[in-house]
């Protein structure tokens, strides 16, 4: 396997350092118009006029464009359907869109988007979930303003408390964390004169984008083609809401028959695209003297926002995740995601799992601690191994090597070795987590797992693939090649990845869910069966052996039991191509079957699990409750790593994302919904300087299933980071902070209060 | 108004409105993408460019202000399709993920190493921490540059 397990260099990696112009805000088109996004001023209520009289005097001011003007229906599908392109009568968050205007050029796009009169008259919103949870007289949806109930019932939680040495009850919060992609979110509409419609754009779901823009235009989906221009970052936060965006430039373009521009400014981005869902978590377990836990009871509430957008998918995975990856037999859980009139929350690393995981790892170390056993030692005894079944009834038959993860970690991070080390006001600790993510769409969402990918191998060995998933900086794209490259034997630098682009494969679904890597690897491998058959059949003709004795690699194909028989494979492509052999191949993969029971929290929810365990090493000032991370030791088990470097980097990014969700990341709302601080300088994410000593562990427990052992994970590292803050500055002060972030003043108040 | 400056070497006589914004100057007239803009409040880095050897944050320069000075975007930093040692060190070390900010990070990095060869840890993620990279957690950056500083000081 020569290319598989190799750290190759980034595909598409010298654009990037030499700064190619590859990104959406980097287009040009001749005629292009550019338009701006008119937004709610409140976070409930009427719409009375958009009233844009006065910019009809604005040189190269091109028109106003609402709910009015749209030709089809004015809703973006995603989940359910409540969702509307535009508000047209009722705004229901603050910057939620009512319009658009277009111009000549961005500058009086602006100029316009200033003169324009909105007049809404205000009505009383809901803020606080807890609060809008069943109000009595304000309906945002449905009769309770629950988008989705979801439960686990399994055993009898009752009777196993009494049987507990120790119970832990608490409550936890988290705030809205911000995704912070560098690129902002952008979009160019391109109408064609066939009458069918070109989207251009940053995004993760180009088909998800398509099915919005055809839904919004009235346009069948073969008619529109949407086009995955480099993605600087998305983190889930380029799920859904690109349809947005690619809707207000979509509209504008199609009734102006002009190509439009629309690139959000970062405040804008803020303060409306999708975030973290805001948490609210009531959480109790138990664990006898043993040192089983024996029952988890958990009550889960997140904040939806406006509309449903992904809230039910997200809360079905954070149900799902949160037991921890441990066994336990009684568990009742209830989650709930809950309509505020706040922007729509929706996909983020980890996807509803990172809140409820929060809890779990912070009552696992304090049940421990309760017990006088080490925290380390007290999940050993509960961890899930292969063989196992989890606690909604999922028999794990392979790979869990959530064990081998913990080992790791404590082995390399010098955990409960160190002898109490303090210099003058520091106080060192250590604290551990221990985390698992399902891998893919799974039950939450299987009409969708499937995927599409298409190989073309050409007369002079080079190779074209396409796939519908989409890189967004993870690294999908060099992952994918080297499985092109390795399954047709040939130098990786021969492979390019095609654009993602809905006119090129079927509907793959979204680039979500960690699951590019399995699924279009997947998918890749049974396009290359064909032209792989072809070069093999080939090259036993002209190296006079059976075909199974063929070996291809890195550009030669030669015989398994006589390596100097050799023949080159560029050679072997162009006899193909006189003799008229297939070398396209169509690949389409479909994951194994999941369930999930609503109403009982049973079934299999996801086809396979990564498993991870970090450990943080920090000193707390005990003067001023301020934080400095030493050192993070990160371990995850991904199956297979095709490319260590590459997967290496996404546990170093994903720990810092986590780190910043621990310690700094803070949106906030005022008490009228309005998002307070929508810029870097005070929403604050990780520097260079934030930066502590980070170690990568990768452990392979191959995934049967998956390409080459492979399973996705790239969102798992950021997911148990905060807790393992918390762990250890419990360990290192004594005080326990049950809600994010950790900031140095909840500690200095926590250590007051001691 | 009318200005010279140099650009990337070349010697630029250019007629400007003097409102215009540095990175405006240089995405919209001389289409040189790898300037990007991330935030226009000189907040997050990604459009840094080299005055006079010094990064800075274009967003928040006047064009105007380029007059009579010297100015290197990433599209100077390769000669031709030979890498400069910073760009070949941040692909070798596996430093770049989605690119939207490596530009930035690598004239900052550039501009750090023609001062200092041989910097220090901590210099280098003070050179840096002007520039927000939401996908690395900057541990690859940090080994790109001390490889680069290695090549650098072996090159002598």
């Amino acid at each position: 396997m020569g290319l598989i397990g190799k750290s190759v260099i980034k595909a598409g990696g010298v654009e990037r350092v030499t700064g190619k112009g590859t990104f959406v805000a980097d287009i040009k088109l001749p005629g292009m118009v550019y338009c701006a996004v008119i937004r709610s001023p409140v976070a409930r209520g009427d719409i009375i006029a958009i009233d844009d009289s006065s910019c009809n005097r604005v040189k190269g001011y091109l028109g106003l464009f609402t709910a009015k003007s749209i030709p089809g229906n004015n809703v973006i599908p995603i989940v359910f359907r409540d969702q509307p392109c535009f508000a047209a009568k009722r705004v229901n968050y603050h910057g939620e869109p009512i319009g658009v205007v277009a111009a000549e050029s961005k500058a009086i796009a602006h100029t316009a988007l200033n003169r324009i009169k909105v007049t809404v008259k205000e009505l009383e919103g809901l803020i606080d979930p807890l609060k809008a949870w069943g109000h009595r007289k304000i309906k945002l949806y449905g009769d309770d303003n629950i988008f989705r109930h979801s439960k686990i019932r399994r055993g009898d939680v009752e009777s196993a408390f009494r049987e507990c040495e120790v119970i832990i009850e608490d409550t936890y919060t988290t705030p809205y964390q911000e995704h912070a992609y560098i690129e902002p979110q952008g979009m160019v509409a391109n109408p064609l004169p066939d009458g069918t419609m070109e989207i251009y754009g940053s995004m993760q779901c180009p088909f998800y984008v398509r099915e919005a823009v055809a839904e919004v235009l009235a346009l069948p989906l073969s008619d529109v083609r949407v086009i995955q221009t480099s993605t600087g970052g998305g983190f889930g936060g380029k799920e859904d809401v690109p349809s947005l965006v690619a809707c207000q430039a979509a509209l504008p373009a199609c009734l102006l028959k002009r190509p439009v521009k629309l690139i959000y400014e970062r405040d804008e981005d803020m303060i409306s695209m999708s975030k973290r869902h805001p948490s609210w978590i009531h959480y109790k377990s138990g664990a006898t003297a043993d040192g089983i836990l024996r029952a988890i009871q958990a009550e889960y509430i997140i904040d939806g926002g406006a509309y449903s957008t992904l809230s039910p998918v997200v809360l079905f995975r954070g149900t799902v995740h949160s037991m921890g990856p441990y066994r336990c037999e009684n568990v009742h859980i209830d989650s709930y995601a809950v309509a505020t009139n706040k922007v729509p929350c929706g996909a983020f690393r980890g996807f509803g799992s990172p809140q409820i995981l929060f809890a779990v790892e912070s009552q696992m170390d304090r049940l421990a601690q309760g017990l006088k056993m080490d925290p380390a030692e007290f999940r050993r005894r509960n961890l899930l191994k292969t063989g196992d079944t989890t606690s909604f009834g999922q028999k794990l038959s392979w790979s869990v090597g959530a064990k081998e993860t913990l080992e790791k970690v404590v082995e390399h991070s010098g955990w409960r070795n160190h002898i109490p080390e303090s210099a003058g006001d520091k106080r060192i600790g250590y604290g551990l987590s221990t985390v698992f993510y399902g891998v893919g769409l799974g039950a939450g969402g299987k009409h969708l797992a499937r995927t599409g990918a298409r190989v073309m191998v050409e007369p002079d060995a080079s190779v074209t693939f396409s796939v519908g998933t989409t890189d967004m900086g993870q690294g999908m794209q060099t992952v994918l090649a080297q499985v092109v490259a390795q399954e047709l034997g040939l130098p990786f630098e021969n492979i390019r990845m095609m654009p993602t682009d809905t006119s090129r494969v079927p509907d793959s679904g979204p680039t979500v869910a960690s699951r590019a890597t399995t699924m279009s690897g997947n998918a890749l491998i049974i396009a290359c069966e064909k032209p792989r058959d072809s070069i093999l059949t080939e090259a036993s003709i002209l190296l006079k052996i059976e075909k199974h004795n063929v070996v291809i690699d890195e550009g030669i194909a030669f015989d398994r039991k006589d390596g100097r028989l050799k023949v080159t494979i560029k050679e072997i492509i162009k006899n193909c191509f006189g003799k008229r052999m297939p070398l396209t191949g169509d690949g389409w993969y479909n994951t194994p079957e999941t369930s999930w029971d609503n109403e009982t929290g049973i079934g299999e929810p996801y086809v396979t699990y990564a498993w991870a365990s970090n450990i943080v090493k920090l000193a707390v000032d005990t003067q001023t409750g301020e934080v400095e991370v030493l050192k993070i030791s990160s371990a995850h088990d991904v199956g297979k790593a095709i490319n260590p470097a590459m997967v290496e980097c996404q546990i170093e990014g994903g720990v810092i994302q986590g780190l910043g969700f621990a310690l700094t990341e803070e949106m906030m709302a005022d008490s009228k919904g309005k998002l307070l601080n929508p810029e870097f300088s005070t929403y604050i994410i990780p520097t260079a300087s934030d930066v502590p000593e980070i170690e990568p562990i990768i452990v392979e427990h191959p995934y049967p299933d998956g390409p080459y052992g492979a399973r996705g994970f790239g969102e798992q590292p950021l997911m148990g980071i905060a807790p393992a803050v918390a762990n250890a500055v419990a360990d290192a002060v004594g005080v326990r902070i049950t809600d994010l972030p950790i900031t140095a003043e909840k500690i200095w108040r926590a250590l007051r209060a001691k | 108004m009318k200005i010279k400056f140099r650009l990337n070497g070349r010697l630029i006589n250019a007629d400007i409105p003097g409102g215009m914004r540095l990175i405006d100057l240089l995405r919209e007239d001389f289409n040189l993408t790898g300037t990007r803009e991330g935030c226009g409040k000189g907040e997050c880095g990604a459009c840094t460019v080299l005055l006079d050897g010094k990064p800075v944050n274009s967003c928040l320069v006047l064009a105007a202000q380029l007059k009579g000075r010297a100015m290197v975007t990433i599209e100077g930093l390769s000669d031709g399709d030979t890498l400069d040692p910073v760009q070949r060190a941040f692909l070798e070390a596996t430093a770049v993920q989605c690119g939207f900010c490596s530009p930035g990070l690598i004239l900052a990095a550039k501009s750090l190493l023609d001062k200092y060869p041989d910097p220090s840890e901590e210099q280098i993620k003070r050179a840096i921490s002007g520039n927000l990279c939401r996908c690395t957690g900057y541990s690859k950056v940090f080994k790109a540059i001390k490889m680069a500083s290695e090549t650098h000081r072996n090159s002598k």
